[in-house]
């Protein structure tokens, strides 16, 4: 095991004592060069190790060797063989299985002749090989090599290089097994983290795309919102991502996912890198979402940390141990650009696969927020994760008439038939509201613009509402004249009728008489009737 | 173990108080059984310290393969080692003490040759 100063040689190999002892009873020997007994007994119970008590049960025996090189002259010929014996006697007296050399480098600044020390080494290797005893040896770095005397690695069966990087002033650790002879071993850097409970790895990036997806639905805690996401929200273990520029509501957001999460009875961790818990807390019960009580429940866990406090795989380590410990259902990140320190967008993007290939392996439904610079054009500023989200909420203020409203899209949210309208939406007190699309000539109608279009809509329809009415009372109007016409029409025909009827009496008798008065003529001229007129003589 | 105690150191014509104090040494020489290194060293420094030291001597010869527990105490890490415990300070002379010039050195005793 090799590595620079600080990086955690000691602590490694401590706890690979440690554990075998507590955990696999495979009793150890620590011996080591450079810390007294007492100094590493101390500085591991800081760790929460128990030397004393182990050294006490025979499981750990820690042997300080003193390697002093002013007391030192070499007269001649020698070999390590003291260290042999001393190191079999102590592996023999409580039947050790591992051992621990912490740093063989002061064998080299202690003992003159370097030749001896590198054939004893190789000798030392190959005995405690034979031993049948697993050993660490640590190692100081190298210029250019892995270790200083460029000697270890290549003797040993697995070398693990630890390394303590500062970038963006902020450092991390990282771990790297550069060779493991007989085994198949993951060869990239992963980060680790030392904290009370000791070292903690890291399995950061799953092999494979290979997690089980669920078809689970979860509410995204706003129902219009989930009306818009195909009638049913959020994917459970899907990574949502709500992004926008400031002050648009994405914790209001969060918050109302976490809210109907807890309702559902799940557990959720809220990591907050802005803001406090408390400060949250207040702000969410102005809108009307009471989280306190899932606090109170053990529902909700709040860990709010700010993103400067340690690197990225720090944080990712973190994050890791808290969902492994909390066990929740969803995890909300707020927000995730806040990482994002000069130009680490790498470094954040790597950060977010690892831990969304995380949370997906756990059927865990990441939620996280996003701070867009105004200005930046979305797909832009998120180029560099957007290809790892699933659902994406865009939030946005929309500057219309003199006022910003809320606008929000669903900018994408794969596997669902989702609403492709732009929204409005109010924080009320009772939580964010979504309201009916309004859609003028200049996009999306908002605000005042909307409410005065709700206004306009009315009066329209109230026109038109007393247009209908009017229409209708003029067609009646028409009707009742038509229909009256159609009376007084009846009557002159009535009156036409019986003026006719009158009329061919009239002629009739006229008729009559004239045909009389001719009778009479004919008879007063004598004529002959019978002749000319035989009917009138018949009748 | 061979053990080889000289007697008591003979008054000298020490030039000092100190060196009057310091005139007596005991040493003791860990070796790792017979190997051919153990041997030497423990016939060269019987030498040395037969014509330098004599009669003002101890010396003992431990075998670190008959008493391992005495390597811990002794902060034994290389074999053969010579260390003198007095006069202080405290020295360990690595080797098979061939060097007899080094072993001198090692063991201060040079300038009273």
């Amino acid at each position: 095991m090799c590595g620079g100063a600080g990086c955690g040689k000691t602590l490694l190999a401590m706890e690979f004592l440690v554990r075998g002892a507590t955990q696999f009873h495979e009793p150890g020997v620590f011996m080591a060069f450079e810390e007294t007994a007492k100094d590493l007994t101390q500085n591991v119970a800081s760790l929460g190790f128990d030397l004393k008590d182990l050294i006490a049960r025979k499981k750990i025996l820690l042997d300080f060797v003193y390697v002093e090189r002013s007391e030192i002259e070499e007269t001649g010929e020698y070999d390590l063989e003291g260290l042999f014996i001393r190191l079999g006697q102590a592996i023999d007296s409580i039947g050790a299985k591992r051992v621990v050399l912490d740093t063989i480098e002061s064998l080299f600044a202690g003992l003159p002749n370097p030749l001896i020390l590198r054939a004893e080494l190789r000798r030392l290797f190959r005995w405690l090989k034979d031993k049948g005893v697993t050993a660490i040896i640590t190692a100081e770095r190298g210029e250019g090599t892995l270790t200083r005397q460029g000697l270890e690695e290549y003797v040993s069966d697995c070398v693990i290089v630890l390394d303590h990087r500062v970038s963006e002033q902020t450092s991390s650790r990282r771990l790297r097994v550069v060779k493991y002879r007989g085994s198949t071993h993951g060869t990239n850097e992963y980060p680790f983290l030392i904290d009370e409970d000791g070292i903690s790895v890291l399995p950061v990036t799953s092999l494979a795309l290979q997690h089980v997806v669920s078809s689970e639905r979860v509410s995204t805690g706003v129902a219009r919102l989930d009306a818009m996401l195909g009638g049913k929200g959020y994917y459970r273990g899907s990574s949502v991502l709500i992004s926008g520029t400031a002050g648009t509501g994405k914790t209001s957001f969060a918050a109302h996912f976490a809210d109907a999460a807890c309702r559902r009875g799940e557990r959720v961790l809220y990591c907050a890198f802005e803001e406090s818990p408390s400060q949250i807390m207040r702000n969410m019960r102005s809108i009307g979402i009471h989280l306190q009580p899932w606090v109170n429940k053990g529902l909700l866990q709040f860990h709010a940390m700010r993103p400067s406090f340690a690197g990225l795989e720090t944080h990712l380590a973190l994050e890791h141990r808290l969902i492994d410990a909390f066990r929740p259902q969803a995890v909300i990140l707020d927000p995730l650009n806040s990482f994002i320190v000069g130009d680490n967008a790498i470094g954040v993007q790597l950060m977010l696969t690892r831990l969304l290939d995380f949370l997906k392996t756990k059927q865990i439904t990441g939620l996280f927020t996003s701070l867009i610079a105004s200005g930046a054009t979305v797909e832009q500023s998120e180029s560099s994760i957007s290809s790892l989200i699933d659902t994406w909420l865009l939030l946005r203020a929309i500057d219309s008439g003199g006022e910003r409203n809320r606008g929000l899209a669903v900018l994408k949210s794969r596997g669902m038939a989702h609403s492709n309208q732009i929204r409005e939406f109010l924080l009320t007190d009772h939580g964010a509201e979504l309201r009916d699309v309004y859609v003028g000539a200049s996009g999306v109608l908002t605000g005042s613009a909307r409410l005065t279009q709700e206004a306009q809509d009315q009066a329209a329809q109230m026109l038109q509402k007393q247009e209908i009415e009017r229409r209708q009372i003029e067609l009646k109007r028409t009707h009742q004249a038509l229909e009256a016409h159609i009376a007084a029409l009846h009557a002159e025909f009535e009156m036409k009728k019986t003026e006719s009827l009158r009329i061919t009496g009239q002629e009739q008798a006229q008729g009559a008489q004239l045909a009389q008065g001719r009778v009479e003529m004919g008879l007063s001229r004598e004529e002959d009737v019978t002749a000319k007129n035989p009917k009138r003589r018949t009748k | 173990m061979k053990t080889k105690r000289a007697g008591p150191a003979q008054p000298k014509a020490a030039p000092s108080l100190r060196k009057a104090a310091s005139s007596r040494y005991i040493l003791k020489l860990y070796v790792a059984g017979q190997s051919p290194k153990s041997v030497n060293a423990i016939a060269n420094i019987k030498k040395i310290c037969e014509t330098r030291l004599h009669g003002r001597y101890a010396l003992d010869v431990i075998d670190l393969y008959q008493q391992p527990h005495l390597a811990q105490g002794e902060q034994i890490i290389a074999l053969p080692t010579l260390v003198r415990t007095l006069p202080s300070p405290l020295r360990r002379i690595i080797g098979d003490m061939s060097n007899t010039e080094r072993v001198l050195v090692g063991l201060d005793i040079r300038s009273e040759a």
